[in-house]
Formats: C-alpha cells, sequence, structure tokens
C-alpha cells in the first residue's frame, strides 16, 4: 500500500493544533516548517482500510486549510 | 520477491523519498523554508530507482513529474520541483499515472474482425490490411472517403505524421482530433478576437493576480494543481477567488464568494460586467484606442443540428458607441431576470475587473468552450479584459485552460483540425505553399477546402460520404454526443475502422482492426501543455508485445501507400527528425519552437522561443520579441495590430426544460478519472475510490421526488433513456432543476442522451445543455 506525501496548510494561527491532531493518527508522520506556515505529512498505510481511515480522519481535522499532495510510492512488487 | 526484511527497507526508503519530495515543493512554494534536522539529512541512500523527467500523461495543465523506474518497469511518480507548472505537486491522477501502463487486460497484440470474431494476428499483417484497405477505399470512393479521428492525448510527433500523411500525401483534410470536442471555441474565440491561437499569458499569472473569476471552470477537481497554486496565493496574499458556475463543486467550496447563473446566461453576464466597466467609467480608454477595433458578426446562426449544416459569419466594424448602445440590453437589472445572479453580484464582478488596482485573470475550460456559442463566450470575456487594458500582462490574464496533454502542442499547434496546418490554415495558399514544401508533395495536394468537422464527419460516416476512419488514443464511442446514431453509423455495411488503442474500450468493439499503441514513456514524444509550454519524454520502458507508437504505425502505413520519401525517417531517430521538420514550419519570431536539446534538458519551453528565450507573455512588447508597431501593445495576429471587441447577444439554447422534459442535464468529469476512464478505471485506487457513474441532485428535488442517494434513477432526453444511481448532498450541488452525470463510466453512456448541438463558428458540441426526464425508478 502506498506512502503518500503531502503539504498541510493549517488555519491562520493554528499550526500547533494541526501539528497536534495530524500526529495522534496513526500512520501519519508530520514534519513542520521552522519558519514557515506549512507542515509535511506522510501517510504509511499498510491497507486499503487504513488507508481510507486516515483519509477520513483527515476530513475531520478544522485546522487544517488545505492538504495538497505532493509525492506517492507504491511499497509492494509483482 | 522481497523478503519481509527488505520490504521494511525499501518502506524506510520510500518513506524517505516522500519526506523530500515534500520538503522540495515546499522549498520551492517558500524560498528559505527550514525544516531542522529533516532537511540537514539530505537524499537517502539506497535503492536503485532511476528518475526521469516527463509531462504527465494527464489533463492540460502539463505538470512535470519524475518518473521512478526499477527493473524496466515504472514503479513511483513524483511532483517535479524544477517544473515552473507545478512546482514538485502532483494530483491523485498523476500520482498513479505509472499504474495505468500495467492493466491486466492491455491490449499487446494486433486483433482483426474476421467473420464476427477478433483473431489475433503479426502487426505487420495488420499494418498491411490498413494499407490495402486505405488504398482500395479512395479508388473506390475518393480520397475524401478516408479519414483519421485523433486527440489532444496525441503526442506532437503523432499528430504531425497523421497530418502529413493525410493532407499532404493522400490529399484530403478528413483530419480531426477530440480536441474539437473540448477547446475548438477557444481556439475560434482567439482567432476571432487576436487573429492567433492560444493564451497571451502563462501560469505565472497566477503568482501576480489579486482576483481569480473561474467563469464556469472546476478547476478543484478539473486541474487540482494549478487550483492549488490559486489556494497557495489566498495564503500568501489575500487573492480572491469568485466561482461563477451553474452547479456548486469542490470549487464552490473552497471559493470566497459563489455566484450561479441558469445555464447559457453566460454570455448576459459577461456583457452587463462590460455595461458596468462603461457606465462606470472603468474604460482603459487610451487602450482601446490604440488597440483595440469593434465589430459585430451574425446572429441567430442556428445549432448545427442538422446534416451538412454551414455558416458562414459576416463581420462588420462598428463604432464604441454603437457597441455601448448595444450593451443598453444587458443593464445589470435585466441580466439579473435572465441569469438568475442579482444586480448586486453582477455589479460585484464588474468592479473588481474595473478597479484599476487589481489584476485579475478569468480562467475557463468546457464550461465557456462546450457551449452553442462557445466562440462568443470567449469573444465576451476578452471584451471585459480589452476594455479595461487588463491583458497580456503579469497577473492581467483572459487564461483559456485545456482538458488534455497536448490539446495545445498537438491540436492546435500542430494542426490537425480539418481547416488546419501546422503553419495556418489550408484555405490560404501561402500557408499550403508553406506545408507541401516542407512535406515535399505537390501543393495542389493539399485541398484548399476544409472538410469535415468532428461532428459532420461521424454524421459522414452514416451517410456513407466517408467510409474509412482511423481512430488513435481516444474513446468516441464514449465521447461522442447522441451518441446511438454515431454507434450505429459504425455499424453499417461498407465501413471499416481501424482503432489504436492500450485497452479495449466501447470504441475498439467496434473496430475491424484494433492496433496495440506504446503508452506515454513507452515511446519517445513532446507534449504542449495550455500556456504554451512544449515538453519532451524520453521512452523510458519498452511497451508490452507487438504494442507500438501510434507516430511509427501511421510512418508504417505511409510507407505501405508508397510515401516512402515523406516518410523517410529512421526508427532509431524518427521522433528528433520528426521535431526537426515540425520546427521548420513555424520558423519566426511570432511562434518558433524551442530546439530538442533545449526540450531535453530544461521542464518544457515555451513559444514563441526566440534567441534561446521562452515568451511568457505575447503581445505586450515588453516581453514579446514579436511585436514591432513601436507601442507597448501588439496584437499581431491581425493585419492591423489591433484586437477585436465583438458584439455578441445572449442568444437561448437550442433545448430547454419543458412540460416532459422538465430538468436540465449538464455533463462533466471528476478528479478521479480521466476522460472515459479506459485508464484511471484500471487503477484499483481510482476505480475504488469513484467506481461508476451517478446523477446528482439538488436536495429539494430529491426530497419533493422521494429520491435518495443510490436511488435509482432513470433519465429520458429525446434521443434515449438510461438508469443509474441517484447522489444526494455529496460531492457537488446543482441548482434546483438541474441534474449532473459525469460520462466517465463506459457501462452508463450519457452521451447517448446528449444533444449534437454545436458552436456554429467553433463546431464544437455542447454537452452541458438539454432537457432531460427524471424519474425515480
Amino acid at each position: 500500500m502506498p506512502i503518500k506525501s503531502y503539504l498541510a496548510h493549517p488555519y491562520k494561527g493554528r499550526k500547533k493544533e494541526l501539528m497536534r491532531e495530524l500526529s495522534v493518527i496513526n500512520g501519519c508522520e508530520v514534519i513542520p516548517s521552522e519558519n514557515e506556515n506549512v507542515l509535511i505529512l506522510v501517510t504509511d498505510t499498510q491497507t486499503k482500510k487504513e488507508e481510507d481511515f486516515i483519509r477520513s480522519q483527515l476530513d475531520g481535522i478544522v485546522s487544517l486549510q488545505l492538504l495538497a499532495m505532493v509525492s506517492g510510492f507504491n511499497t509492494l512488487k509483482d | 520477491m522481497y523478503t519481509s526484511v527488505l520490504l521494511s527497507d525499501r518502506r524506510t526508503f520510500l518513506k524517505k523519498m516522500a519526506v523530500l519530495s515534500a520538503m522540495t515543493a515546499a522549498a520551492t512554494m517558500f524560498p528559505g523554508i527550514l525544516f531542522a534536522e529533516e532537511q540537514e539529512r539530505g537524499l537517502p541512500k539506497g535503492g536503485n530507482l532511476d528518475w526521469k523527467k516527463a509531462p504527465c500523461r494527464f489533463c492540460g495543465v502539463g505538470c512535470g513529474v519524475l518518473v521512478g523506474v526499477e527493473n524496466g518497469k515504472a514503479v513511483a511518480v513524483k511532483g517535479d520541483p524544477k517544473s515552473p507548472v507545478n512546482k514538485g505537486l502532483c494530483c491523485v491522477k498523476g500520482y498513479h499515472s505509472v499504474l495505468s501502463m500495467y492493466g491486466k487486460d492491455r491490449l499487446t497484440q494486433p486483433l482483426v474482425k474476421k467473420q464476427g470474431k477478433y483473431v489475433k494476428t503479426s502487426m505487420k499483417e495488420a499494418l498491411d490490411l490498413i494499407a490495402e484497405k486505405m488504398q482500395t477505399t479512395i479508388k473506390d470512393y475518393g480520397k475524401d472517403a478516408v479519414s483519421i479521428y485523433g486527440s489532444g492525448q496525441w503526442t506532437i510527433p503523432d499528430g504531425y505524421v497523421a497530418s502529413k500523411l493525410f493532407k499532404g500525401c493522400i490529399g484530403t483534410n478528413n483530419v480531426e482530433a477530440n480536441a474539437r470536442l473540448c477547446m475548438a471555441s477557444a481556439v475560434t474565440g482567439f482567432l476571432t478576437s487576436f487573429g492567433a491561437d492560444e493564451p497571451m499569458g502563462c501560469y505565472e499569472d497566477i503568482d501576480h493576480a489579486d482576483v481569480f473569476v473561474l467563469w464556469g471552470n472546476n478547476m478543484a477537481e478539473m486541474h487540482p494543481v494549478l487550483f492549488s497554486r490559486l489556494l497557495d496565493q489566498r495564503l500568501k496574499r489575500g487573492v480572491k477567488i469568485i466561482d461563477l458556475a451553474t452547479r456548486t463543486t469542490r470549487t464552490s467550496m473552497a471559493a470566497d464568494k459563489v455566484i450561479l447563473f441558469k445555464p447559457q446566461t453566460d454570455l448576459a453576464i459577461a456583457n452587463a460586467i462590460c455595461y458596468e466597466i462603461i457606465k462606470n467609467g472603468w474604460v482603459n480608454k487610451s487602450f482601446i484606442e490604440r488597440h483595440c477595433n469593434f465589430s459585430k458578426g451574425a446572429t441567430k446562426m442556428g445549432y448545427g443540428l442538422k446534416d451538412k449544416y454551414k455558416f458562414k459569419d459576416r463581420p462588420a466594424k462598428i463604432s464604441f458607441e454603437e457597441y455601448k448602445a448595444f450593451l443598453e440590453d444587458y443593464t445589470p437589472k435585466k441580466v439579473a431576470q435572465i441569469s438568475g445572479v442579482s444586480v448586486k453580484d453582477i455589479k460585484y464582478m464588474a468592479a473588481y475587473y474595473g478597479d484599476p488596482n487589481k489584476k485579475v485573470m478569468s480562467l475557463w475550460c468546457m464550461g465557456m468552450n462546450q457551449h452553442t456559442r462557445g466562440t462568443w463566450m470567449n469573444n465576451l470575456v476578452y471584451n471585459i479584459h480589452l476594455l479595461t487594458g487588463k491583458i497580456a500582462a503579469p497577473g492581467n490574464s483572459p487564461f483559456s485552460l485545456t482538458g488534455q496533454p497536448s490539446a495545445c502542442g498537438t491540436v492546435r499547434e500542430v494542426g490537425t483540425l480539418t481547416h488546419k496546418l501546422p503553419h495556418g490554415v489550408v484555405m490560404n495558399k501561402k500557408h499550403r505553399e508553406h506545408a507541401a514544401h516542407i512535406w515535399q508533395v505537390p501543393v495542389e495536394n493539399i485541398s484548399p477546402k476544409p472538410s469535415y468537422h468532428t461532428v459532420e464527419m461521424f454524421r459522414a460516416l452514416d451517410r456513407g460520404d466517408i467510409r474509412f476512419m482511423w481512430i488513435q488514443v481516444t474513446n468516441p464511442m464514449v465521447t461522442m454526443p447522441k451518441l446511438k446514431r454515431y454507434r450505429d453509423a459504425t455499424k453499417k455495411e461498407g465501413r471499416f475502422i481501424v482503432v489504436s488503442d492500450i485497452y479495449p474500450t466501447p470504441t475498439t468493439d467496434i473496430a475491424d482492426v484494433i492496433l496495440p499503441s506504446a503508452m506515454w514513456i513507452e515511446r519517445e514524444g513532446m507534449y504542449g501543455n495550455s500556456e504554451r509550454r512544449t515538453q519532451y519524454f524520453e521512452q523510458m520502458v519498452q511497451p508490452p508485445g507487438e504494442a507500438m507508437s501510434d507516430t511509427w504505425q501511421l510512418i508504417e502505413v505511409a510507407k505501405r501507400m508508397g510515401f516512402e520519401k515523406q516518410f523517410s525517417y529512421k526508427e532509431e531517430t524518427h521522433i528528433e527528425e520528426i521535431y526537426a521538420e515540425y520546427r521548420r514550419h513555424h520558423e519566426g519570431e511570432k511562434h518558433a519552437m524551442a530546439p530538442l536539446n533545449v526540450l531535453k534538458s530544461e521542464p518544457g519551453a515555451q513559444w514563441p522561443y526566440v534567441n534561446g528565450k521562452s515568451t511568457q507573455w505575447r503581445f505586450n512588447a515588453q516581453y514579446d520579441p514579436a511585436c514591432d508597431n513601436g507601442k507597448e501593445f501588439h496584437f499581431y495576429g491581425k493585419p492591423d495590430g489591433k484586437a477585436v471587441i465583438w458584439q455578441r447577444p445572449y442568444e437561448p439554447a437550442p433545448e430547454e426544460p419543458d412540460n416532459e422534459f422538465d430538468f436540465w442535464l449538464c455533463t462533466g468529469r471528476v478528479v478521479e478519472h480521466w476522460h472515459t476512464g479506459s485508464m484511471t478505471r484500471r487503477i484499483s485506487v481510482l476505480h475504488q475510490a469513484m467506481p461508476h457513474a451517478y446523477v446528482e441532485f439538488h436536495p429539494s428535488d430529491a426530497k419533493r421526488m422521494q429520491i435518495q442517494t443510490g436511488d435509482s434513477v432513470k433519465l429520458t432526453t429525446r434521443r434515449g433513456s438510461i438508469k443509474l444511481p441517484a447522489s444526494v448532498n455529496e460531492r457537488g450541488v446543482p441548482v434546483k432543476g438541474h441534474v449532473f452525470v459525469p460520462f466517465f463510466d463506459e457501462n452508463v453512456l450519457i452521451n447517448d442522451l446528449t444533444l449534437d448541438a454545436f458552436c456554429p463558428i467553433s463546431k464544437q458540441p455542447d454537452y452541458k445543455k438539454c432537457a432531460v426526464k427524471v424519474e425515480k425508478v
């Protein structure tokens, strides 16, 4: 299943809140920028169910203004 | 197979790559951005992916992607941070794009229909048969009985050799491409307003504009990466995004202001904005005095619903005062009644366009182009920008987006439409001579008369005027409007259809010969995107089985037909040779194309490419070396160097809801699927995300009709009926009295219901408006 990376843009003044909310989701790794209002989010899922769950969790985050996907990698080989 | 340990290592490696891609993208968007110690770790070690650049296979944005190849297979995609188009971003289709090459039912061997059944054959035998069929058809019925129907997904070399074979060698103008269905109105809009096709601006306008007006354009789903750039500018600079639409979409949800209008009344709204601009004294007088003419054309043109419909416009110059008087019919109050848009909202938009301190970008795509008055709509938006002088300068940009990766590059620039040549049009003697010289054919070979545009080409197939059709990299048996007529046409006795594609589709179902094609990075080629950017990609992996590029299929057939001299390209260098030949058509400061070595080393180049430099803003002397009138702007597409402000009225749609068919039907796309889904529906994750078509309702209509999401609904128009599940208050929400159906699902052919009415000038059909009856079943 895929590993995907995103740029996560918080609403103004809610970067720390977004960081907290993303960090508690299983399968999510968050790297905040030190000097800009943006975070890197990496999702790592093993199953479709896990991926759907992460997606539903992300949809519910109110401090998240925009999530822009940057890359994705399939981890299984034929 | 990898062991679990190796898999773990691989996951770690890929995760680092994912982080790095995001950091690089962020660095492009936020120069100087810091990510603490993560940034210092640098490139991850391990893995043996070979990353190569290419333009994305899907949509007309033309994102630069890096494709990771491992052991001869494309396994990963990431946005190319060096690309000025997407700056490292990548959308859901782009990310999954390589998976579309590895569907289980990939066509790998030619199939020939014999006694009703497809029989595997060799490529040589299939190509022999195609050449022989073309020759006998020409002998029996004349050269205009053969045709080719291609696509905005053709590479530049594909379209070039198709045009050369059919127009230059065979001598028929029966060359069309599916871009007729997606951006022909943009072409005729540019030509009538400026005398030269394609946007004068570029994507960098996004970084300068203060206000974005989206004219019937669901950018969030159709051009997601560009829309991310708009949202990024809102984060950084607080720009305004206005969604002017007939349906609430994901774009609406992200917009600052949503203005909904009744179908077809965008014509009236644009005129009302012009009325307000003049009334409030916001006209840039010196600009229009120096750089604009005013004209009117024929009206009540009809809608092309009957076979062999002809239309010729009758342009006539008018004065500014006459134009001003014409606009009296479009006061905000009058237009509010026609359009359903409030006087306040019309004035709101006009004020932004009129404010000299605001830079405005207008963006559109299918909403304006798939329109029975599509050319007029394009003219009217240009009118707004010309009246205010907000054009051809950073941030002031009327911008027509395309839907396909090379609709601009292959269809508009190569000229794979019946009236076009690589440089100019078939009607122009000098243009014919220019093409004939480069093609090494007698000029008499090139017919001075355009033959059939797409809808008429399929009508000609139905009538028997066309007997042979070669369809490459498109799926018209899903996309043609009023589809049943044209599907039945292909099955008639005495028709011979060749289809080149990568997967079985409803179009391969009607083929006499199916040729397996090499896809995207399985061959070498170039695409041209919406901002005049030509991008090169090398062959990165081998095509499966006997699959062959569309370019080489055409060359092989051309040679078999006796055109060895014109198609004497070497297999190992043919793309380079073709591109070098193609560039000769466009020599000169107005359209020069970048040399191949530049395209290979850079993330594309924008024509006109002059003195080693791309041109970002045309017609502006500060940026465009072709401007030579000594003024600030030079619209050199027109003989007098002036752009045209057109008097174009509001006229109703050809079919509107009535007592029997009481809803409007609009069709369109979804973010997960590329057009007819023949590729993206074979990508498991995208197919699962959007498995089938549906019909969207407004909640109040659904409540009144006791329809809930998932209920089966029957849609009926004067052309046919289909059943499909309802969608209420989900992704998109039409206004009351409207329904929306996406067209990606070949099991639910919505185009059996649509109308084949088209813009009389562009000949582009309108897929957005017809009358439909809705029943819960």
